[in-house]
């Protein structure tokens, strides 16, 4: 990450998924550079596009592209923009910055592979906590748990940024709307992963993963 | 005769069961016409509920899996309210898909304002590579949905209306076509507009292309009609008028003429009632028509 310079105001957001991006890669995402193109590979659409350096830091170390590419972050010749583009980057599933995008796009891919017969992929996306605040995340919300889209899976990243906050913890929304969700130290591998892990049939899972404050 | 709606929900079920490949996406609007489809490919027809930032997040998600989604609603909900998931969830992602609206200008003029989407093609406008149909007719409908639906991954914008004329004509998904030829002008009637078209310019010798497919804009049939006649070129559109002078004037860029774009006006109208008076309210009817295009050739002349 410190190949990468230019983004420093969107700092905090991309030091505060690392930990949680890396047990991800590392040790639950099935997928990897010679399978990227695969139907059935798992999906990672990373929502919360600003802050990308934890995330490009991670596939470049997973072999998705060449770490030369890293200094060249957000220069006119990089893939590497401060807002990933999926035409660009190997191994991005989506393009992002504007928030409140990737839920919507990985419901949809959740049932895309449900349609085409495909029920094992696993789908994750990843937003923050601020990002929650998008109405088009609460669409995505209600809809995923209605339609019981078990392979569909939020990480939140939490270090209270949103404005306003989450009356009764971000975990009670998606419990409200019939998810299973469960709360961890954002820093903790192991809880990361044993949250990531955690089964949970006929239902999507959020796990919240909580770091230490955006302006801490 | 059945409305373009309802044949819209006939085809797209049909199509359904032809093409795996396809999968239709619905905000409630328009879902009891797929009730069946829904029964026979539960996995390809959802229904997200009033949801339509979800509607097109959820289609560009089907189509970043290999779909080819269907999204279906009002145009006012379908290409405005959700227009950051159109721009970004289909055109940035570069994947495609089809959009079918109902609703139009002022299909139901005594629902209001809410309900109307004028600008919806003026608004696809400022985004790239969009293939837009308005049909004219429930058959030219059908053809224009197959075509969208079978257009490998383009973006396509299929705008249905209750107002249609009379008759259908072939329609290809690309061309204008030559209906009448005339001397003193050329005048593109888009979908619904060339019945009143054709009787505005009763008399006059002028060419009058039909329109059915207006993004990509046929600059090639302009430009052969145009050379033919007097450089002179009315567009009427049943949306926002004005939408199409951009493409016809760089159609017509080296060569001089003159250019009216008529279509639904800007300012709302605060009126309920029927479609006929909204239509004359913004001189689309024929006697407004005459008005206008008559006027401006002969101000040309």
């Amino acid at each position: 990450m410190g190949l990468m310079t230019g983004d420093e105001k969107h700092g905090p957001a991309a030091t505060s998924t690392l930990d949680a991006l890396w047990v991800l890669y590392d040790r639950v995402l099935r997928v990897s550079p010679g399978t990227a193109a695969d139907l059935d590979r798992d999906r990672f659409l990373l929502s919360k596009g600003h802050g990308p350096m934890a995330y490009y830091a991670v596939l470049a170390a997973k072999g998705f592209f060449p770490t030369e590419w890293l200094p060249g972050f957000g220069s006119y010749d990089s893939p590497l923009g401060h807002h990933p583009d999926r035409l660009l980057v190997p191994g991005a599933e989506i393009g992002s910055g504007s928030l409140g995008h990737g839920l919507p796009l990985a419901v949809g891919t959740a049932l895309g592979l449900r349609a085409q017969g495909r029920p094992g992929p696993a789908v994750w996306v990843l937003i923050g906590d601020a990002e929650l605040d998008e109405g088009s995340n609460h669409e995505a919300l209600a809809y995923a748990a209605a339609a019981g889209l078990d392979r569909l899976h939020t990480l939140v990243i939490d270090n209270s940024s949103a404005t306003h906050g989450w009356r009764g913890g971000i975990a009670s929304r998606f419990e409200t709307a019939g998810w299973s969700a469960a709360t961890v130290d954002g820093r903790d591998h192991e809880a990361l992963y044993a949250a990531f892990s955690a089964p949970h049939p006929g239902r999507p899972h959020a796990v919240i993963a909580r770091v230490e404050p955006k302006d801490a | 005769m059945d409305t373009m709606r309802e044949r819209f929900a006939s085809v797209t079920s049909q199509l359904l069961t032809e093409d795996p490949r396809l999968a239709l996406v619905l905000a409630d609007i328009g879902a009891a016409g797929f009730a069946e489809a829904e029964k026979q490919h539960p996995d390809r027809v959802v229904n997200v509920g009033i949801r339509e930032q979800l509607l097109i997040g959820v289609g560009g998600g089907l189509a970043l899996t290999g779909l080819r989604p269907i999204m279906h609603t009002f145009a006012s909900f379908l290409v405005e309210r959700p227009f950051e998931q159109v721009k970004l969830d289909l055109g940035h992602q570069g994947v495609g898909g089809v959009l079918v609206s109902a609703g139009a200008s002022y299909d139901w003029p005594s629902g209001g304002f809410t309900h109307m989407a004028p600008g919806d093609v003026a608004l696809l406008d400022t985004l790239d590579g969009w293939t837009v149909h308005v049909p004219g007719h429930p058959d030219e409908a059908e053809a224009l949905l197959r075509h969208a639906a079978a257009a490998g991954d383009d973006k396509v914008y299929v705008r249905l209306s209750v107002q249609t004329n009379a008759a259908p004509r072939a329609v290809d998904g690309a061309h204008f076509r030559t209906v009448r030829e005339g001397r003193d002008g050329v005048v593109i009637a888009v979908g619904p507009m060339l019945d009143p078209v054709l009787a505005a310019t009763e008399g006059l010798s002028v060419t009058v292309l039909y329109a059915t497919t207006v993004r990509p804009f046929d600059a090639a049939t302009l430009r052969a009609a145009a050379g033919a006649a007097a450089s002179d070129v009315v567009i009427v559109e049943p949306y926002l008028a004005g939408t199409s002078t951009r493409p016809a004037a760089e159609a017509l860029e080296d060569r001089p003429h003159r250019l009216l774009g008529l279509g639904v006006g800007r300012q709302e109208l605060r009126r309920y009632g029927q479609l006929d008076e909204h239509l004359a309210a913004h001189g689309l009817d024929p006697r407004g028509l005459r008005e206008r295009i008559a006027g401006f050739l002969t101000a040309g002349s």
